[in-house]
């Protein structure tokens, strides 16, 4: 039984690991409560995009000695606005516009490490995450960071909602429904960096996504879906850097296919929205 | 200095009556391809309740829009209560076509209807910082007895935590207009809110109409039901990118106004009293 309790107390008894678990609690939280809005209304592509167009941000304030933080926050904020402006104005279509955007993005990341001689480790835990490497500052930041997405969305709750499920009636009721569209924009480019050094830049959307995604199949109220997706995104968390710990894996990767495990269960087993529920009863949620 | 002791009634009458609900001015409206509204004039009083008559593509929910707000007219004016639509939101109740809202979005009925209380409403002016902050603070309690009384009226009470992913067809409208209740309106723009409905359901909705309508609200209502209009409702607005006719059903309801709105891809059959109308293709 000691042996047991030693097991699951053994790696917590690290400094980098309360950090790492700390970092990923957080990202959890923040991630469920935007990806609740991503996953309702498909915003997963411009999740993905906001998260590799941070790595423009991350180069640069490498290469000129600032804080990769900020120079990956500030990125994803210029991006996240193209995107909603050339999507309404320009005559592309909304999806092609994020494509070119945050490929652009990402290219001129590279060139600008290219100029590097020497690439570095520190640089690419950006690219895939190494949350057991996370610092203080780290912490501080991403606490921040997460805070100001949580307020701001406790805050305006009532008015998100509206504009998510209807915007069209949000408007005709007098809701600055532009400026709360782009807010949680803003708040989506934030979400991705507070993740960045948990999971890195290719899996970001991944904790954006799946919990919240997960979370929908079981619950069926948008705050519930948020509570549910934050526990998914913890539980998965944890579970990961046990998985990383003892397996020797990369921490990111553990977590997200933890989370990937839950959805699936989910997906199989949900009682009413399941795959399994839905072949026993031939009309799923059938109304009389 | 006396002389105008006299009364004159004209004036008279003009400082009594409240500023008329709606009024529409010579409007244009339209797209990049297309006019949607050529020249578009009337307006409504108090205590009426209008059919807004015309086929698919007539200019119906553009018009709405307008005076809504949500559409600008290239050309004429929008009043209600004497302000520009924006202005007068807090007075205008709005339904959507149900074609147009997301029915697996996770929200209950009671939730829907309690987003009629945000933003400007009837008596609380304020719009921005928005007056009930954060989940914590709900909606306040004046708000929640309101969201009841308007999900009574429409006969809702008893599915109010019930996901609006599994509401019957009338259901669905039904909550749609509880919504647009939820304001305290005096004006009601309603789009399609009869499409669909059982006759049983369609019975009560019109009551509601007329009851909204005697306690001196202001009705638009959209719709496709010419023999619902004919009977029940006080005017007739037959749109087809123009103002056809506007009128009593009796009067305005003629073959040859039919004819124009429809661009005469209809037989009518006059059924005591009320007028069906019937496409060929169905013949």
């Amino acid at each position: 039984m000691s042996d047991l309790w030693e097991f699951f107390r053994e790696p917590f008894g690290f400094a980098f690991m309360q950090r790492a678990l700390f970092a990923t609690l957080m990202v959890s939280v923040v991630s469920a409560c935007i990806g609740t809005f991503v996953v309702l209304k498909g915003l997963a592509f411009i999740g993905d995009a906001l998260a590799h167009a941070s790595f423009a941000g991350v180069a640069t304030a490498f290469v000129l000695g600032g804080n990769i933080y900020l120079g990956a926050l500030i990125a994803a904020l210029i991006t996240a606005l193209a995107i909603a402006f050339v999507g309404s104005r320009a005559r592309v279509s909304f999806d092609t516009a994020i494509g070119i955007l945050f490929v652009g993005a990402f290219a001129l990341g590279i060139l600008i490490v290219s100029r590097q001689a020497n690439y570095t480790v520190d640089l690419f835990s950006f690219v895939f995450g190494n949350v057991l490497g996370v610092g203080r500052d780290d912490l501080l930041l991403i606490a921040v960071m997460g805070l100001v997405v949580l307020v701001t969305v406790a805050l305006f709750y009532r008015q998100l909602l509206f504009t998510a499920y209807d915007p069209t009636m949000a408007a005709a009721s007098g809701v600055p429904v532009g400026l709360v569209q782009y807010s949680l924009l803003a708040m989506l480019g934030i979400s991705t960096v507070v993740a960045l050094k948990a999971v890195g830049i290719v899996l970001v959307v991944a904790m954006l996504v799946t919990p919240a995604a997960t979370a929908s199949l079981l619950v069926r109220r948008v705050h519930y879906i948020m509570a549910l997706g934050a526990v998914v995104g913890a539980v998965s968390s944890v579970v990961g850097l046990y998985v990383s710990y003892y397996g020797d894996v990369a921490s990111g990767a553990a977590i997200v296919l933890t989370a990937t495990v839950f959805f699936l269960l989910a997906f199989l087993f949900s009682p009413r929205r399941g795959l399994l529920a839905a072949m026993r009863a031939p009309i799923p949620g059938g109304h009389a | 200095m006396r002389e105008t002791a006299a009364p004159n009634p004209s004036f008279h009458v003009e400082v009594e009556a409240e500023e008329t609900p709606v009024k529409v001015r010579g409007v244009w409206a339209g797209y990049e391809s297309h006019v949607a509204l050529e020249d578009v004039s009337f307006s409504l009083e108090r205590g009426s309740l209008v059919g807004l008559v015309g086929p698919n593509g007539s200019g119906k929910s553009t018009l709405l829009k307008v005076m809504l707000g949500l559409h600008r007219p290239w050309r004429g004016s929008v009043r209600l209560f004497g302000e520009a639509p924006a202005a007068a939101r807090r007075r205008v109740g709005y339904a959507p076509q149900s074609e147009l809202v997301d029915w697996s979005f996770p929200v209950t009925v009671a939730d829907v209807v309690a987003m009629g209380r945000i933003g400007p409403v009837a008596g609380r002016t304020r719009v921005w910082p928005p007056a009930s902050l954060g989940p914590w603070r709900r909606s306040g309690r004046e708000d929640r007895i309101i969201v009841a009384r308007c999900l009574e009226r429409v006969r809702l009470d008893s599915l109010a935590k019930r996901p609006i992913g599994e509401l019957s067809g009338g259901e669905q409208r039904r909550m749609l207009i509880a919504r647009a209740l939820a304001r305290e309106p005096d004006i009601l723009l309603l789009d399609e809110p009869m499409a669909g409905l059982d006759a049983a359901s369609q019975h009560d909705v019109i009551h509601l109409f007329e009851e909204l309508r005697d306690e001196g609200k202001t009705l638009l209502v959209a719709t496709h039901d010419l023999s619902c209009v004919a009977a029940c409702f006080n005017l007739a607005l037959l749109l087809h990118q123009r103002v056809v006719a506007y009128g009593p059903p009796s009067q305005a309801f003629t073959q040859d106004n039919l004819n124009a709105t429809y661009e005469a891809h209809l037989m009518f059959l006059p059924f005591e009293g009320a007028v069906h109308a019937h496409n060929h293709g169905h013949e």
